[in-house]
This record gives structure tokens, C-alpha cells and sequence, in this order.
């Protein structure tokens, strides 16, 4: 620990203001998505019976399964916030690796309710979609987009938890400067914040 | 900033200093926030310029009905350019990207802001969207013609390139939630000893609110614009009437950051504009508070207004009425500060020296856009004035006159301090007033013309208009000369000015006691704040 | 500068209820929402995203134990996105 300190004396750090710049950046994030339900709540409100109907179509069981599995994988990212403190490495990569593992199967999840969807033609912009109408359209419109733009975030968040494995592999991200490791933790739940809220707008309100 | 660079002697000047890189990788690479501050200063100048030619060729355009140097379809384009060049290149990074990153941590006693990477980045990141958005004008198709706001169903129905400067848009926006982040980060954490929130400057006041600003409305655009890009590559149908989609959601949400960003603008402007009237005014900043709160309250207050853009889109009535009402309620705080640099003004021994000028006039000008704000504000006058040539002289007065006016003012209160060298202030002063009087005679017509009648956007109009119309023209000719002469004694100044010493308008802020230049560290020693920042009597 | 590592270290208990609590609370949402309450639903169904972003927000982003600025912060950005909505439906609300 004190040679960490000798080295790094002379150049700026600050934990809490990195912590407070990850934490406006998820504000960004929020309201990005707030827009999103902006849109959503307006043709909810405008299309109330087609929404309803349409969510029929998803499956709410592959919804809870992936609800829930991004909620284990946020505590194990949680978990390993505190592992990294205790000095427990090898702990502090198990749990890294089982947030990794989590987020590739709900991506699998993801390909396969997706690819479902476009076998039976509701994609934006095709034929059969035009043809239920409207307020179906809206709404696996913005299936589509909502759930497309979270799961850009989940690769993302794949690849920033990808790093910070290697780092704590490598011993450059230990007990003594773990503020990376937290501020990819606080990404990794806003992503389950997010998902939290698309659950029962799309899959629980048939 | 790595440490070896700290042995080095504490008055080699920032712009001396050598690094890593050398040439202009020096710069471009440079995460010295001086540096970074000049890089947006030669881009957002460079812009401005391009932006400046496109507004002289409209102007041109209109000096006698019918088509006189272009068609339709290019007047489109150009008054497209225009808006999408000015705001998002040019007004919104701003005073912000260029005196604030130069002048933020220095007001406050820092050596930096508090991520310099992340500031070199947002850099890269602006250069990024602008090639992006500007690369809209070389691909097959033709530029953009939607106006600035790509307002749909238009900006999906359009075969123009809307993509490129859509996506570039979101790009330019991403740049400036990252300059946010880094100013809020920096002045929560910062600050020198002893430099309490009510011991800070005015300007970094105003780039605070600004940069909440930044951080909670730009993400709302950017969402807005990729459902745009979505619209355009796979007809979701978010905006489209024929799939189902309001188009008058695309405004709420397009307004919903387009207005705060008129606030984005105007408060580091306000702030420029607070710092410098009490430094010629050689007297303490009259109501301090109050001027800090009114800044606060505009950048809240000023996020639920975004409907009086709409008012004759077809809103409930409900609607029509908040938005109104809160659009009255926003004008309080900007008054409250008008009348607070008037009352430093008041009974003050002035220097008259050309930033003074500038500031000055920023107040004649400001009110008027203020006012005629109001008259757009009021329901019943809005009607009549909607989409009139009225609104682009509100507009103009409050972001070419105020913004235009405070970011002249500033680059000549700080240039001494930036380049450490001075201008000559008589030139100075005659470009000044050439600015001054093209202005208003550019602007002050399309007052009137809106009254009567005559619609925005359009190239052609009817002969009674004819008048007017020729003044303006003639207006933008005077300005464009002023404009020149400014620039060039600006650039003769900074190669070639006499030194200038560290304060030599008598300053009473941080900036003032480092060198001129200052230093790559700009203090030797952080220094302990003792005073407020403006106690000259 | 300060607080390196002096910071809370929450213990793996913690998290394991709160996971389980999460987890009750979805299976809970899926549950109320195959009982037909008309519109109340829905509104059940948000409620429960609530609190379980709640949940989220104090314990796995470690809010509980942060000073009281980033709290009030937070706070507000949540106000603001309501207050937006807020005004938006004044429009759709009455037209």
C-alpha cells in the first residue's frame, strides 16, 4: 500500500470524483431511457387495448427468467465491489466471471426471443406487423428499440466488466484502488434498473 | 498531466511548455485544459465563420424578391447549414468549451480540470461529430433541408442526407454531456481551500448550472435523433401519422432539450458578461446571491418550457397554459439580473475599454430579445407570430446578440491573460461599433417584417416587403466588415501586441494573479481563497 | 484524497437478501399480474419495478452508505424525469 501511495503522490486522484462523474454519467443514461418511456407511455396512453393484446405475444416466462438472472448477476457484481476490499481475489474474479457468464446467457435469451419474433414477421417494418395494425406496430416498435438499445448496454457493460477482470487478474485493480471495479458495478445495475422497469411495461401488462 | 513535467521552471508559459508531442501533436494531444480550451476556440471559430458566409449568402438571397443568387432547394440547404453549423458547432460548446475549459480551473485555484483524458476526449469527440454531421454535404443526395430541427415526418420522408448530420448531431451532443460531467466533477471537487460555493466566481456559477443542463437534457436529443435514425433505416414508425406515431411527440421531445439548450447558451454568457462589468466597473458585483440563484432557478424553471415552441402545434389547451405561464415565470430570473449589472453600473467609475463595449451592448440587445421573447411567450400574439420572420429576429438577438455579444466580450477581457500579449484596443473599439451598428440594422427589420407578415424559411416574398429587407441585407454587410476588422486586430494582437502584464484591467478574480500566459500548472502553489471574488471597494 | 478504502464494506449476507427479496418481488409482480385487476395491473406491476429499483439503487449501487449530496442528487434526477412525464401528459392528457 505505501508504495501505491509513493508512486502516485504526485498525480491527481479522486476516488469520490470519479465515483460522482460515473454517477452524472448514469443520470445521462437515465434520461436517455426516459425519453424512450416518454414514448412509450404516450402511445400506451394513445393505444391502450392494442398494447395490451400485443404484449400477449411475448413470453412471459423467458421475461422472468432473465429478470432474474440479471438481478443475481447485479449482486454477484455488488459482491464483488466488497470481495475486491477484503483482499479476496480469487473470490473477487468468481463473482466477476459469473456476472460475465449471466450476461452472456441473457444475451442467448435475448437472440432467441428475438429470432421468434422475426419468424413469426413482427419486426419493424415488416408485412404481417402492418397488418394487426397501429398500436401493435408502436409496440414492437418499441420492443424492438428499447430492448435493443438495453442490450447494446449489456455488451457494453460485457466489455467494460471484460477489462476490469483482466486488471484485477493482473493485480493492477486491487483492495487499494477498487474505484474502477465500482464504477463498472454501478453501470452493471443501472442496466438492471433499466430492465427492471422494461419487464412489466412489455411482458406484464397482457 | 504526468508529474515529470512539475521540475520544470513554474514560468515557462502553457503555450511553451514542451511535452510528449511535438508540432501540433502537442495540442492535439495536449490534456493541458488551456490547450484544450484553444482547440475549440480555432474550431468553433473556423464554424463560425463558415456559418457567417452561409447567413450573408441567405441575406443575399433575400435583398430583392423572386431568386436573385439561388433556388429554392439550395436555400433549403443553406438555411439548414446554417442552424445545424451555429448551434450544435458553434453556440453550444461555446463559451463553455473555449472559457470554460481555459478559465474554470483557474477561477476556482485548481491545476486542472478533474478529468483531463476525458476532456482531451470530448474534443475528439466534437471534431468527430462535426466531420460526421458537415460529411452530409459531399455524399450523393444533397445536404439536409429540414431546418435545424429536423421536425417530423420530414426528416424520415426527405431524400436528402439527414442521416449523416442526424447521427453527427447525437455525436455533438455526447461530446457535451462529457464537457458537463467534467465541470460539475470539478467544481464539487476542486475548488481551493478556503473557496466556498458563495466565494466562487460568477462565470463558474453559470458553467455549473449550464453543465446540469447539458447533462440532463442533451441524453433526451439524443434519444429523440436515434429514433430518427431508427425512422429512416426501419420505419419503426415513432413519428410517422401513417404507422400510428405523433409527430407532435417528436417536438415535445425535440424541445425538451432545444430549449433548455437556448440555456446552454445564454447563462455561460450571462456569466462572461458578470465578470466583466464589474472589472471595468471597478466595483463589487451588485446582489451576488441574487444573481446566483437566478441562474439556478432559470436552468430549473428553464427545462419546462419547451412548449411555447409549440403553440400552434395543436397541444390541449392545459398545455398551451403551463407552458405559458412558465414561460413568464423564466423571464423573472433573467430580469433579475439585467437589473443587478445595471445597479454595479450605477454610480461607478467605468473604464471604457472594448470589452466594456461589448458587454454593454450585450444588455441593449439582450433586453430586446428578452422582450420580444415575452410577446412570442403570450399565447394570443404567438398565433400571429408563429414561423415569422419576428421569431428569427427574437432568436438572433438572443444568441447572436446575446451570446455573440458576451463570447466578443470575453475573447477580448481574457485574450491578454490567453495570449499574453494585448490587441489594439482603438481598432478594437472601431470594430465594435461597425458589429454594433450592423447588427441591429440587420435585425431589427425582420421585427417588423414578422409583424407584417413575412414568413421564415422562404426564399422569395412579396414586393412590400422589398424595403426592409434591402436594410437588412445592408445591415449584414456592415456587420461582416466590423466582424473583419475584429478578427484581424485580434490575430495581429497575438502575434505581434505589446506584452501585456498579468492584470491589466484591474481583475479581482483568480485569473488575474497568474501569469500571462499562465503556466502548464497555472498556480506555483494552490492557493488559500480568503475573500469574496469581487471585493474591489 | 480522502476515503480510499476506508469505505463501508457491505458483507455478502446482504446482498443475498436483498437478491432474495428482489426475486420474491418479481415472482410477486408475475403473480398479481395474472390476476386480472383491471387497470389496476398495471399499476401494481410499476409500483413493484419501484420498489425493486429501489432495492437496486440504496443497496447494489451502495447509495445507503454515500454522503448525502449524491443522494439528494439522485433523488432529483428521478423527480425531474417525473415532472417531465408530468408536464408531457398535461398535453395528451387533455386534448
Amino acid at each position: 500500500m505505501s508504495q501505491t501511495i509513493a508512486l502516485s503522490h504526485d498525480i491527481h486522484r479522486d476516488d469520490e470524483g470519479s465515483k460522482i462523474g460515473m454517477w452524472l454519467f448514469i443520470f445521462t443514461e437515465l434520461l436517455l431511457f426516459a425519453g424512450l418511456f416518454i414514448v412509450y407511455g404516450v402511445y400506451r396512453y394513445l393505444n391502450p387495448v392494442a398494447f395490451h393484446l400485443a404484449a400477449e405475444e411475448l413470453s412471459v416466462t423467458v421475461g422472468t427468467v432473465n429478470t432474474i438472472i440479471l438481478l443475481v448477476s447485479s449482486a454477484c457484481m455488488a459482491m464483488a465491489s466488497s470481495a475486491i476490499r477484503m483482499r479476496k481475489k480469487g473470490m473477487t474474479m468468481l463473482m466477476l466471471a459469473t456476472t460475465l457468464f449471466i450476461a452472456f446467457m441473457f444475451m442467448v435469451n435475448k437472440y432467441f426471443e428475438w429470432e421468434g419474433k422475426f419468424h413469426h414477421g413482427l419486426f419493424p417494418g415488416s408485412e404481417d406487423l402492418l397488418k394487426l395494425g397501429q398500436g401493435d406496430t408502436l409496440f414492437y416498435g418499441l420492443y424492438f428499440f428499447m430492448t435493443g438499445l438495453h442490450a447494446l448496454h449489456i455488451i457494453v457493460g460485457i466489455v467494460l466488466i471484460t477489462i476490469v477482470s483482466v486488471k484485477v487478474n493482473n493485480n493492477k485493480l486491487t483492495a487499494e484502488n477498487p474505484v474502477l471495479l465500482d464504477n463498472a458495478g454501478l453501470y452493471w445495475h443501472l442496466v438492471d434498473l433499466i430492465w427492471i422497469f422494461l419487464f412489466p411495461l412489455f411482458y406484464l401488462i397482457a | 498531466m504526468s508529474n515529470h513535467e512539475s521540475e520544470t521552471t513554474t514560468h515557462v508559459s502553457f503555450r511553451e511548455e514542451k511535452g510528449k508531442y511535438k508540432g501540433i501533436f502537442a495540442w492535439i494531444f495536449s490534456t493541458d485544459h488551456k490547450r484544450i480550451g484553444l482547440l475549440y476556440l480555432y474550431a468553433i471559430v473556423t464554424f463560425f465563420l463558415v456559418g457567417v458566409s452561409l447567413g450573408a449568402a441567405m441575406k443575399l438571397e433575400l435583398i430583392a424578391p423572386g431568386k436573385t443568387i439561388m433556388n429554392p432547394e439550395a436555400y433549403n440547404a443553406i438555411f439548414t447549414l446554417h442552424g445545424v453549423i451555429m448551434i450544435f458547432l458553434v453556440v453550444v460548446p461555446g463559451l463553455p468549451a473555449v472559457f470554460g475549459n481555459f478559465f474554470l480551473p483557474i477561477m476556482i485555484g485548481a491545476k486542472d480540470v478533474a478529468f483531463p483524458k476525458l476532456n482531451l476526449m470530448s474534443w475528439w469527440v466534437y471534431i468527430a461529430g462535426a466531420i460526421i454531421a458537415l460529411s452530409a454535404l459531399f455524399m450523393g443526395g444533397g445536404p439536409p433541408d429540414t431546418g435545424w430541427t429536423f421536425y417530423a415526418p420530414y426528416s424520415f420522408k426527405t431524400n436528402t442526407n439527414m442521416l449523416p448530420a442526424v447521427i453527427g448531431a447525437f455525436v455533438l451532443g455526447f461530446s457535451s454531456i462529457l464537457t458537463g460531467i467534467n465541470f460539475i466533477v470539478t467544481i464539487h471537487r476542486m475548488r481551493a481551500p478556503g473557496m466556498t460555493w458563495f466565494r466562487l466566481p460568477l462565470f463558474p456559477w453559470t458553467l455549473y448550472g449550464t453543465a446540469w443542463i447539458q447533462i440532463l437534457a442533451t441524453p433526451i436529443v439524443g434519444i429523440t435523433l436515434l429514433m430518427i435514425v431508427g425512422e429512416r433505416l426501419f420505419h419503426i414508425g415513432f413519428f410517422d401519422p401513417a404507422l400510428g406515431g405523433d409527430p407532435i411527440l417528436y417536438q415535445h421531445l425535440f424541445w425538451i432539450y432545444s430549449h433548455p439548450a437556448v440555456y446552454i447558451m445564454i447563462l455561460p454568457a450571462m456569466g462572461a458578461i458578470s465578470e466583466i462589468i464589474p472589472t471595468f466597473a471597478n466595483k463589487s458585483i451588485f446582489g451576488y446571491k441574487a444573481i446566483v440563484i437566478s441562474t439556478l432557478a432559470i436552468a430549473f424553471v428553464g427545462y419546462f418550457v419547451w412548449g411555447h415552441h409549440m403553440f400552434t402545434s395543436g397541444m390541449s389547451g392545459t398545455a398551451l397554459y403551463t407552458f405559458s405561464f412558465l414561460t413568464f415565470l423564466v423571464a423573472i430570473p433573467s430580469a433579475i439580473k439585467v437589473f443587478n449589472w445595471v445597479g454595479t453600473l450605477h454610480k461607478a467609475s467605468i473604464q471604457l475599454e472594448p470589452p466594456f463595449f461589448w458587454a454593454a451592448s450585450f444588455l441593449f440587445v439582450f433586453m430586446i430579445g428578452g422582450l420580444s421573447g415575452l410577446a412570442l411567450g403570450a399565447l394570443a400574439t404567438n398565433v400571429h407570430l408563429h414561423d415569422t420572420a419576428f421569431v428569427v429576429a427574437h432568436f438572433h438577438f438572443i444568441v447572436f446578440g446575446g451570446v455573440g455579444f458576451a463570447f466578443m466580450g470575453a475573447i477580448h477581457y481574457w485574450f491578454p491573460k490567453i495570449w499574453g500579449r494585448m490587441y489594439n484596443t482603438r481598432v478594437a473599439t472601431t470594430g465594435w461599433i461597425l458589429f454594433f451598428i450592423g447588427f441591429t440594422t440587420l435585425y431589427l427589420p425582420m421585427f417588423f417584417l414578422g409583424i407584417d407578415g413575412m414568413p421564415r424559411r422562404y426564399y422569395d416574398y412579396v414586393d412590400r416587403f422589398h424595403g426592409p429587407n434591402i436594410i437588412s441585407t445592408v445591415g449584414s454587410w456592415v456587420l461582416i466588415t466590423g466582424l473583419i476588422i475584429i478578427l484581424v486586430n485580434l490575430i495581429k494582437g497575438a502575434k505581434s501586441g505589446p506584452k501585456a502584464g498579468k492584470n491589466p484591467w484591474g481583475g479581482r478574480t483568480l485569473e488575474w494573479e497568474v501569469d500571462s500566459p499562465p503556466t502548464l500548472e497555472n498556480f506555483e502553489e494552490i492557493p488559500v481563497i480568503e475573500r469574496s471574488p469581487y471585493d474591489y471597494r | 484524497m480522502e476515503n480510499h478504502n476506508e469505505s463501508h464494506i457491505v458483507p455478502f449476507k446482504t446482498y443475498g437478501i436483498i437478491l432474495a427479496v428482489l426475486i420474491v418481488l418479481t415472482l410477486l409482480s408475475v403473480a398479481v399480474t395474472q390476476i386480472d385487476l383491471a387497470s389496476l395491473t398495471v399499476f401494481t406491476a410499476i409500483l413493484i419495478a419501484a420498489v425493486k429499483s429501489g432495492f437496486v439503487l440504496v443497496y447494489f449501487m451502495h447509495l445507503k452508505f454515500d454522503n448525502k449530496l449524491l443522494k439528494a442528487l439522485v433523488g432529483a434526477v428521478f423527480i425531474l424525469i417525473a415532472l417531465v412525464m408530468f408536464v408531457t401528459f398535461l398535453d395528451y392528457n387533455y386534448r
